[in-house]
């Protein structure tokens, strides 16, 4: 890797170069051991301290800190690894043992000092949590419990990739399902299924056995994929076959999608029609930010113009102007919503980049104040809001489709209809035009590109498929006040497209998913919700600025040119070796 | 060739259409204006309160927006973290000045009281500056040479993070600025009437933005720094450390985002982790109005964005009936915003500024 994790070339000679990781090992260890304060701070650990993860064994919080454990003692195993395992292994205990010697420094001052009165969460859960390992007690507790953790870590960098796979798979299997234990119960206790539910799951958390026959079962499925490799053979068949296998694959998946809220009751369904109106939404800003690259900031004004207009033109009670029934009212506030994005779009899509993000922005902020405003009340209501709209599809509360079943069916239809139009319009002439501005503005205009009719169209469409969601929404709610308008709202669907990949359509289904969804379903991450947002955009644009499902056109685009201007020479030239070597 | 004349077409219309929304603002504005000040609801000291209050404001945006114009001028990349960083020095501020309260030290005996605030701005200085380093080691640099997009939505990122880890530390409540109590009586300015806390923060505010610009037109690293945001790579050449020049910058920046922070407490009482945001944004639009770049524009881009959101509500607004024309503050600045964006990128001062980013 980089010269950071080698020693300098004037330490040569064993003690120096022992001293020099010595440090390194220090360095990574406080480091490590300012994000595990952190992460007691700022509450992650003692807000989920009391939820079990396995009853009995392990909390959530617990875990929590573990993981930071963990984290440390890979980064400090991973430049030792090499050297030898039992290297690794101390390396990690070390670095482990120092974060951990932090935290018995944090328990040592809340003994001392009131650190209360400052930080909400130095409470008594916290010291309790961490003055209690699973044996012993006492203010030493952080430094064991780290030592073996970044040791253990250090141990399973060092076995090999097919021990190693399986066994940190297992270990992921266990936090997932320790997680969704509950939720999978609870609908699982109405079917003949009940008696096992109980077995494997409490209310909150794994049981020891469930605990058991889930690493179990989660390791031997990784052996047995490991071993068995499937998707390869798949691919390597002649395409006749591998249409046979895919086919039915994919029809079970989209059963699968079909049937989902019907199958895991009411809750589920809810947080499944939220996501599903997400996915609609970030489908839309896709086609601004991941086709055209136009940073909206202020998508929730389009959201809203869709959603006030329904509400206007539908609603029975107060407010309500037209009583029309929900799908006539719809395409206006579709239209209307693209109408408002040409308004808009003409005057600011002249701006560049970061400019226009923040126009966007300060537009999306005007639209809201305006829905809030006494200026508006007599028409919008204002804070007491328009109530009483009708459900798109108007069913006896007993039907199966009263709820937000039906919402979740008419968003996911719009999200494929939204997701067939992108997909279709990135080959066109249009789409490669939205994605020529997206690279270079001045090279795109060069080519005969018109700039401001490319990007006022991505504009008005993400506009229009806003509107379309806002629209939906208010029938899911059934009510629309000033306060749902908010600038969270743009910055939850930016993180989507942006998290799952720019331009990628199965990237906006997992970045909803993931950022939508698991909030939802923990209502303990809500709190924590937009940071773990902040984290997120971070480190994709760090690490991975592609987003985590990219489309090949943005992974090449985002891997090429920059990185031969930022890479040193010699790097170059294995960077260009290896390209020569991958080339088709 | 058909679709080049429709291409000329649009091109025309939009023309048309920014003439006729720029007529359209000038027009509302001075009937606006108009009508209000011949509807006679509001006095000439009327005005004048909201002219001090709006300078109070204005000065607190300036100092923000230093740190945006000098970041963004060296590193062509909205720090949008920059509000938070603000709110954090809010934040350490409080802290420290509770601590001096407790300590007896917020008395009614004027020296004392102000060595107090002294010391609550050098520790709210010294969180923002921490934190600022920290963002820009992190979450910045690794992106140079990115696109300018990732550049900006890492901090859009880290502006949520540093948001949300002061909610996980504190809370979501409203801590309550102690302040001496002669702060906020009555100063014998006349007409305008500001409190003695308006006073000191624009006196304050003044001061330090002052000494800022000797330092950035006179000094060495002021030299530098000015050379790496001309060029970099000439810099470089120079013998100037551009890194180290673009950590100062930040350093510049985050000390009078604190500073503004304990002021914004002593002025306005409340502070919140959600404090920064609109304030960062808004001295965003302060530092484009003064043109990018210019220190001496950010204080200008900071007073005009200031008095306009003081007074402009009440001034464009009532004539037209509008109902509690106070809750479109934020609606008038963040149209400001917009308008700049739109018609005058550039800023008010800045001619010279273009031809340098050109």
């Amino acid at each position: 890797m980089s010269a950071a994790t080698l020693p300098p070339p004037g330490m040569t000679g064993a003690p120096a170069a022992d001293a020099w990781h010595l440090l390194r090992l220090v360095q990574i260890g406080v480091a490590g051991g300012a994000v595990a304060i952190y992460t007691c701070l700022v509450g992650i650990v003692p807000v989920f301290a009391v939820r079990p993860l396995i009853i009995g064994v392990v909390e959530l919080g617990q875990a929590a800190l573990l993981m930071v454990f963990a984290a440390i003692g890979y980064v400090a195993a991973r430049d030792r690894v090499k050297v030898s395992r039992s290297r690794a292994v101390g390396g990690g205990a070390i670095a482990g043992a120092i974060a951990g010697a932090m935290l018995t420094g944090l328990l040592a001052f809340g003994a001392i000092l009131d650190l209360r009165a400052m930080f909400l969460n130095a409470s008594p859960v916290l010291y309790d949590l961490l003055n209690n390992g699973l044996v012993v007690t006492g203010a030493y507790v952080p430094i064991v419990i780290g030592g073996i953790t970044g040791g253990i870590a250090g141990a399973i960098l060092g076995l090999s990739p097919s021990v190693r796979g399986p066994l940190v798979i297992g270990l992921t299997s266990l936090v997932f399902f320790g997680l969704f234990a509950g939720l999978l119960r609870t609908p699982m206790l109405v079917t003949p299924l009940a008696g096992l539910a109980r077995f494997l799951f409490g209310p909150e958390g794994l049981t020891v056995a469930g605990g058991t026959i889930v690493f179990i079962l989660s390791v031997a499925t990784s052996v047995i994929v490991r071993t068995t490799k499937p998707r390869r053979r798949v691919a390597a068949l002649p395409p006749a076959q591998r249409r046979l296998v895919v086919g039915p694959l994919m029809l079970l998946v989209l059963a699968m999608v079909l049937l989902f809220p019907l199958a895991l009751g009411p809750f589920f369904a809810q947080v499944i029609a939220i996501v599903a109106l997400f996915v609609l939404l970030g489908l839309g800003l896709n086609i601004t930010l991941g086709l055209a690259g136009l940073l909206d900031l202020g998508f929730v004004a389009f959201y809203a113009v869709g959603a006030y207009t329904v509400a206007l033109l539908t609603s029975t009670a107060e407010y309500g102007i037209a009583g029309w029934s929900f799908w006539q009212a719809v395409p206006f506030g579709v239209v209307l919503a693209m109408l408002v994005a040409l308004f808009l779009g003409l005057p600011i899509l002249r701006i560049r980049g970061d400019y226009l993000a923040i126009a966007t922005l300060g537009f999306g902020e005007i639209i809201r104040i305006l829905a809030g405003s006494d200026l508006l009340k007599p028409w919008l209501g204002g804070p007491r809001g328009i109530l009483n709209i009708p459900k798109p599809i108007d069913v006896p509360p007993t039907d199966w489709l009263a709820g937000p079943v039906q919402i979740y069916y008419i968003a996911l239809a719009c999200a494929a209809v939204v997701g067939f139009v992108a997909w279709r319009l990135r080959g066109s002439r249009l789409g490669r035009s939205w994605m020529a501005v997206r690279e270079d503005e001045d090279v795109a205009e060069g080519m005969g590109v018109n700039l401001v009719q490319t990007k006022l169209l991505a504009y008005m469409l993400g506009g229009a498929f806003a509107g379309l969601a806002g629209a939906i929404s208010v029938g899911l709610v059934g009510s629309i006040f000033a306060s749902s308008i908010q600038l969270q709202l743009s910055i939850n669907v930016a993180a989507i497209v942006i998290v799952g990949g720019m331009g990628s359509i199965p990237g906006v289904v997992l970045g909803a998913l993931v950022l939508i969804g698991l909030p939802e379903l923990f209502r303990e991450f809500s709190d924590y919700r937009l940071l773990f947002y902040g984290i997120a955009l971070m480190a994709i644009m760090i690490l991975r600025p592609e987003g985590l499902l990219p489309s090949r056109v943005s992974r090449r685009e985002l891997h090429t040119s920059d990185e031969i201007l930022a890479l040193s020479d010699d790097q170059l030239i294995t960077d260009a070796e290896r390209r020569e070597a991958t080339a088709p | 060739m058909k679709v080049r004349r429709l291409d000329r077409l649009t091109d025309v219309a939009i023309d048309v259409f920014m003439l006729g929304f720029k007529a359209a603002v000038i027009a509302l504005v001075a009937v606006g204006s108009f009508l209000t000040l011949a509807g006679g609801r509001y006095t000439g000291s009327d005005w004048l309160e909201l002219v001090g209050a709006g300078l109070t404001q204005g000065s607190i945006y300036a100092m923000i927006a230093l740190g945006y114009t000098m970041v963004y001028g060296i590193l062509r990349m909205i720090n949008f973290a920059h509000g938070e960083i603000f709110m954090a020095g809010s934040f350490g501020g409080y802290f420290a000045i509770v601590a001096l309260a407790g300590a007896g030290m917020l008395t009614d005996n004027v020296i004392v009281s102000l060595i107090a605030i002294l010391i609550a701005i050098l520790a709210a200085m010294a969180v923002s500056v921490m934190l600022a380093v920290g963002v820009e080691r992190i979450a910045y640099r690794p992106l140079r040479n990115a696109p300018t997009l990732v550049p900006l939505i890492s901090a859009i990122g880290a502006s949520l993070f540093l948001q949300y880890s002061f909610r996980g530390f504190f809370g979501s409540g409203i801590y309550a600025y102690p302040t001496p109590a002669f702060l906020q009586q009555e100063s014998p300015i006349p007409l305008l009437s500001m409190r003695w806390v308006d006073v000191l923060v624009v006196v304050a505010s003044l001061a330090m933005m002052t000494v800022l610009y000797l330092f950035v037109m006179r000094s060495k690293t002021g030299t530098a720094i000015r050379a790496v945001s001309e060029d970099k790579g000439t810099a470089a050449l120079m013998g100037i450390d551009a890194d180290r020049a673009i950590v100062l910058t930040f350093v510049i920046g985050a000390a009078m985002a604190g500073a503004a922070g304990v002021l914004y407490g002593l002025a306005f009482i409340q502070v919140t982790f959600a404090m920064g945001i609109f304030p960062g944004i808004k001295a965003f639009t302060a530092a484009v109005l003064g043109g990018i770049g210019s220190v001496p524009g950010a204080l200008l881009g900071g007073l005009f964005l200031g008095l306009v959101e003081a007074i402009g509500p009440t001034l464009f607004l009532t004539g037209f009936g509008v109902p509690a024309t106070n809750q479109l503050k934020d609606a008038v600045a963040f149209t400001m915003l917009v308008l700049i964006l739109v018609f005058r990128p550039s800023g008010l001062l800045g001619e010279r500024v273009t031809r340098k980013r050109a």
